[in-house]
């Protein structure tokens, strides 16, 4: 089928185009920059943010009465288009002008700044005063502080990126514009906080944020100052995704693998164990999977009290989303805890014994590519007599930001291997990065429980990838297994929907609220939206995977040994009381105050 | 014989409903109930002098009738065939009295197309509608006309939009009907959102059978069956008479399915509008009435292309539709002989301000602005000079003397700094100062807009805080040059109509008013006296005689001085409220 295109003049230059481009790409096509602002392309994901809210990618189009935003505005044949006429740059500066005109000008302590796409663009327009802005009046709004995010939403600009997030790509729904002119404004329904709203805290919203309007808690003078307590012995837990995307922050390639770097600067900065998440990953698979073959044996032989599928709940964005969209499906998901908070539980009691200390003196801290473990790690469930079995959450950026401000030359940085017994993990554990590395990593220890059998190939490759939703059916030795894997809530409603109406049949379902599972977390470097990038984390994750002598978690020898001297074994009612959690209905009415 | 009374929302809430019932009581004292029918009717357009009573078939119009005047119109003019001297319409220039409408001035040079039946016909009965050629249109259509012919006769009568942006009507309708789709829609935008303009509520209140014909025949050219009506909910009269209009149609089978038997199927719903401004932007009001934000979106898609559902729709105003069943009965060359080369009918608009006969009136195309301002709106109240008319809302420019005798069309009024905009026309007097007219609007525009793109959400407030600092005395030159900078940035730049027209006001008065903006910002002294901060209140020495009687009656102490010697007014305090001037009685109190 040959594709329709547009013959249109940018700039004085002829640029042929397909039918429906836009003149921003098709001026990019013809190495033209027109800055945008507001506009967001999400290409892998099928979205693109492009309200016209902002009016700085303005153009001149000949015939037509007043400017046309390229972002949004199609190419038209015989087109003639003038991107920086004077007319063009005296709008841009003018528009930007009154941007600026009600934000705040505390770039000074603002958390985005130095990487502030607005204070970005001020620079590029050449911006040095704003006039008359003594006598303008900002609007101001009141400042909301859940335990993940934080919304100054004096800094937000109405560019909608967040809203496109939360609403079409997670469709969870908790942040949409609010009030009217000079007022308007992104926030939950009736400008409740966070906290009210059914806000997920997956951090999508907080990676895509132009400013400083939406940005993660920030725990790392709280490290810092457990650190700095001689009464404490802190632990650091870091999480898979993490590896893969931590070098970004220093300058290094997408993908670019930097574990034994990672685990120098966290000595460095003065922790006292560095372990790693995946061994709890390992655990959580040991966990899983045999809750995944136990009820599904007991399906198998006719047991009608038994639910399947079984729904991984290692994510909590998706916990927090299935609280509160599927409440009726509350028993359907592993209750298994997540590989942060079994880590916590463990450090907390076995290694606590094994260190011969008592709880309270050990601090946990993790580094996740995630904010909704920031709120995770809060939760009352995962808290002993008021201690919480993981201390502070820290996102990949957050760390990199210690490590800066620590002075540490992070590239030559020699490799340094994890603290043992927690820091001993597998190639499954290190996949639990990408979307579908969970099941992957469940399927090659469920096949061996299963089977008896060792695998013929360690790679399940029908289970990666980037499609939203994906499923396979592996065999188990005659035995088929359905499996399905959403990434990105938007995904996961889909599929649960499907499930709860019957319409699709599963034994069992990875989610992950982020897309491209944890490696696009709303807590790592920000990507912009280049979804090269994800795939480039995503192919280190399955390198060192690759490269690990051990793949499956159930061969992990420290695993092995904490079953032995402590566990006993999986889903043992120690195990049970340690490593399992259950859920709880988020559904609630909003009232207006 | 036949009483109509005004049933429209201003003189119902002079109490003519009491009218109506106590005519109806004397006539049954009278035993002429059955000769004699009291109906009430839509507006009749002269709000100034409402309520109305029209007696027919002699045409006598009765003025600013109370309900006790009911016993009298029935003893002397029904029964006794006299007219009741003191209820007729006093001509303020010949001082003499006008028995019938035809030959005021009010009415003389209007001419009634979309405004038709409105003051003519109960709106409640669809039979009255029916016998003034009601539904004809939509039967000549159905069964004489392709939708292609009938969008020709439209294109043809040369009818533009009447909401403001004046699009070819008949061009819209056929970019929907190329447009295939499994479901398209008509919609009515009745989202009259122009402060003081009431032609669209008029229309529906008085005549809604006109539009529910009009977007039938609509649906037809287009290819739809359904038709969404958004109005706003502040309009509950409009609603409820729309409602019985199109539960009437609906018995008669005028709308529903197969339609006069031709197999065509047309409905219509109601959908309410919370009364956003910005809502009457086409796709900010498809968008509200999706469910969805009421804020615009970036054009095209069209409506045309994708609108409601995104499905294509045609949205025409409410006027638009009332010109379309008479465009049809009588032909698009008719139409097309009234107006001007581009803009052909005529035009309904919303007097307002400083004139001496507000009203609603409909004025054929090409008329001037002196002929509606001087003659048809009887000139300016108290005897003032006229200054200045706001056009087209608070959107649109301030019109001067100079463009006084410009024949009014949609183009003439662009070009003029202006635009014709829903219909809106606000007249100024000396008295009023145009800069704080201009800040009056943008308060306005400030309020309303969405928020949606930076240049409307933040430009307009900054212009409105520039107006307010020449208005306080504080601004410089330079804020001048800085308006004018804004004000055609945001012109420029902002995503819908909202912000591409809201700084005409500042614009206009610029152009047409500099000398008031340099007396604020050079002299500090607002020419008309309207600027409280620029005002000072001073003591003549001379003409004071020391009575005390200001100093006694300033609210916060302003005035001091001993008895019997000349006063004097510390300007620090004094909130300039006035109290002084009217207790002096030797007018020793200016204001300088």
């Amino acid at each position: 089928m040959t594709m329709e295109t547009i013959k249109l003049t940018i700039d004085n230059k002829q640029v042929e185009v397909p039918k429906g481009t836009t003149i921003y790409k098709a001026a990019k096509k013809l190495g033209i920059d027109i800055p945008v602002l507001c506009y967001m392309d999400l290409h892998d994901l099928g979205v693109e943010n492009k309200p016209a809210g902002c009016r700085v990618c303005v153009v001149e189009v000949e015939g037509r009465r007043n400017l046309a935003p390229s972002c949004a505005t199609e190419c038209a044949e015989g087109m003639v288009v003038k991107t920086h006429t004077t007319r063009v740059i005296n709008a841009r500066r003018t528009v930007m002008e009154l941007i600026l005109s009600d934000h705040p000008k505390d770039c000074l302590t603002c958390p985005k700044s130095g990487r502030c796409d607005l204070q970005n663009m001020a620079v590029k327009l050449g911006i040095r005063e704003i006039p008359g802005q003594e006598y303008a009046e900002m609007s101001t709004y009141k400042k909301d502080f859940s335990p993940s995010i934080i919304r100054d939403v004096d800094k937000c600009i109405m560019c909608r990126r967040c809203e496109t997030m939360c609403n079409t790509v997670q469709t969870v729904g908790a942040l949409s514009a609010v009030n009217r002119g000079f007022m308007a404004v992104v926030a939950p329904a009736f400008e409740q906080d966070l906290e009210k709203s059914p806000c997920t805290y997956c951090g999508q919203c907080v990676a895509v944020c132009p400013t400083g309007a939406l940005t993660e808690v920030d725990h790392t003078t709280k490290v810092i100052r457990a650190i700095a307590d001689p009464t404490k012995t802190v632990l650091v837990q870091t999480a898979p995704a993490v590896r893969a995307a931590l070098g970004e922050e220093f300058g290094m390639k997408p993908g670019t693998l930097v574990t034994g770097k990672m685990v120098a600067a966290l000595r460095q900065i003065g922790f006292d164990y560095v372990f790693d998440t995946d061994f709890a990953a390992d655990l959580t698979i040991m966990e899983e999977g045999t809750e995944l073959l136990d009820r599904l044996t007991r399906f198998l032989n006719g047991d009608k009290s038994v639910k399947l599928p079984i729904l991984t709940s290692c994510c909590p964005g998706w916990v927090n989303f299935f609280e509160h969209n599927f409440t009726d499906m509350l028993d359907v998901p592993s209750s298994a805890k997540s590989p942060q908070q079994m880590f916590g539980a463990i450090a907390k009691s076995y290694f606590a014994d094994k260190l011969g200390k008592k709880r309270e003196e050990l601090v946990v801290v993790s580094v996740m590519p995630c904010l909704a473990k920031k709120y995770e790690c809060q939760r009352d469930e995962f808290k002993h007599d008021g201690n919480p079995d993981v201390d502070f959450s820290i996102s990949t950026r957050e760390l990199a930001h210690l490590i800066k401000e620590f002075n540490i030359n992070f590239e030559d940085l020699p490799d340094e291997d994890f603290d043992r017994p927690l820091g001993e993990s597998t190639g499954a554990g290190v996949i639990f990065g990408a979307t579908g590395g969970v099941i992957e990593a469940a399927v090659r220890t469920a096949y061996e429980l299963y089977t008896v059998k060792p695998l013929p190939k360690i790679d399940f490759t029908e289970l990666r990838g980037m499609e939203g939703i994906r499923s396979a059916t592996i065999d188990f030795n005659g035995l088929p297994i359905n499996i399905g894997i959403a990434h990105g809530l938007g995904n996961a409603r889909k599929l649960l929907e499907d499930v709860r109406s019957g319409k699709a049949n599963y034994h069992a379902i990875e989610v992950m609220a982020c897309p491209g599972g944890c490696i696009g977390g709303g807590g790592q470097p920000l990507h912009h939206g280049n979804s090269a990038i994800i795939k480039a984390r995503m192919e280190a994750i399955y390198r060192e995977d690759a490269g690990k002598p051990i793949r499956k978690s159930h061969e992990n020898p420290y695993i092995v040994k904490l079953y032995e001297e402590f566990l006993g074994k999986p889903m043992s009612e120690k195990a049970h009381h340690l490593l399992h959690t259950h859920y709880f209905s988020k559904k609630k009415d909003i009232y207006i105050k | 014989m036949h009483l109509l009374i005004c049933g429209g929302t201003g003189c119902k809430a002079s109490a003519s409903d009491a009218i109506a019932e106590k005519l109806k009581t004397e006539l049954e004292g009278n035993n002429l109930q059955n000769e004699v029918q009291v109906i009430m009717t839509g507006c009749f357009g002269f709000c100034e002098k409402g309520p109305i009573v029209k007696v027919l078939p002699d045409n006598t119009f009765y003025t600013q009738v109370k309900p006790e005047d009911a016993s009298e119109i029935v003893k002397e003019h029904v029964i006794k065939g006299r007219k009741v001297e003191r209820l007729l319409y006093v001509d303020p220039a010949k001082k003499a009295t006008i028995e019938d409408s035809k030959h005021m001035g009010f009415y003389r040079k209007q001419m009634r197309i979309a405004l038709r039946n409105c003051g003519f016909i109960n709106p409640e009965n669809i039979d009255e509608y029916i016998a003034r050629e009601g539904y004809q249109a939509l039967g000549k259509v159905l069964t004489e006309y392709t939708p292609q012919q009938t969008i020709d006769i439209i294109k043809k009568s040369g009818l533009r939009g009447r909401g403001g942006g004046g699009f070819p009507t008949g061009l819209k309708w056929e970019i929907a009907s190329k447009n295939a789709a499994d479901q398209k829609y008509v919609v009515c935008n009745a989202d009259e959102g122009d402060p003081g303009a009431f032609m669209d509520r008029s229309i529906l209140e008085g005549d809604p059978h006109s539009v529910i014909e009009a977007m039938a025949i609509c649906g037809y050219c287009i290819g739809a069956n359904k038709g969404l009506v958004y109005i706003r909910a502040e309009y509950p009269l409009a609603i409820k008479r729309l409602k019985i209009a199109i539960d009437q149609a609906r018995e008669y089978g005028l709308l529903g399915n197969d339609i006069f038997g031709t197999g065509f199927n047309f409905d219509i719903e109601l959908r309410y509008g919370a009364g956003a401004f910005v809502c009457g932007e086409e796709t900010a009001l498809i968008h509200s009435m999706e469910g969805l934000r009421g804020e615009p979106s970036n054009k095209p898609p069209f409506p045309a292309q994708s609108g409601y559902m995104g499905k294509p729709t045609n949205v025409n105003n409410v006027e638009t539709f009332a010109n379309v069943p008479a465009i049809i009965l009588k032909g698009a060359d008719w139409y097309s002989s009234i107006g001007t080369e581009k803009s052909k009918g005529t035009k309904v608009f919303a007097l307002a301000g400083k004139i001496n006969n507000v009203g609603l009136i409909e004025v054929p195309m090409g008329i001037t602005l002196r002929e509606v301002i001087f003659e048809i709106g009887g000139g300016i109240k108290n005897g003032k000079k006229f200054k200045a008319v706001q056009t087209g809302g608070p959107s649109g420019g301030c019109l001067t003397e100079k463009h006084l005798d410009t024949p009014i069309d949609f183009d003439n009024l662009i070009a003029a700094g202006s635009m014709m905009g829903s219909g809106g026309m606000i007249v100024m007097d000396e008295d009023d100062c145009m800069v704080s007219v201009a800040k009056f609007y943008l308060d306005f525009t400030v309020e309303e807009s969405c928020g949606k793109c930076s240049p409307c959400r933040i430009g307009n407030k900054r212009l409105y805080e520039l107006l307010e600092r020449i208005t306080k005395g504080d601004g410089t030159m330079e804020d001048l040059e800085r308006l004018r900078n804004l004000s055609t940035v945001i012109k420029d730049t902002s995503l819908c109509g909202l912000g591409q027209t809201s700084p005409n006001p500042v614009l206009s008065t610029l152009d047409n008013f500099y000398h008031e903006y340099v007396a604020h910002v050079v002299d500090k002294k607002c020419p008309s006296g309207q600027c409280k901060s620029l005002m000072q209140y001073v003591i003549d020495p001379e003409a004071c005689v020391g009575c005390t009687a200001c100093a006694r009656n300033c609210p916060v102490n302003a005035i001091s001085g001993e008895r019997k010697k000349p006063h004097e007014i510390n300007p620090a305090i004094c909130i300039k409220c006035g109290a002084c001037i009217e207790k002096c009685k030797f007018d020793a109190i200016s204001i300088k």
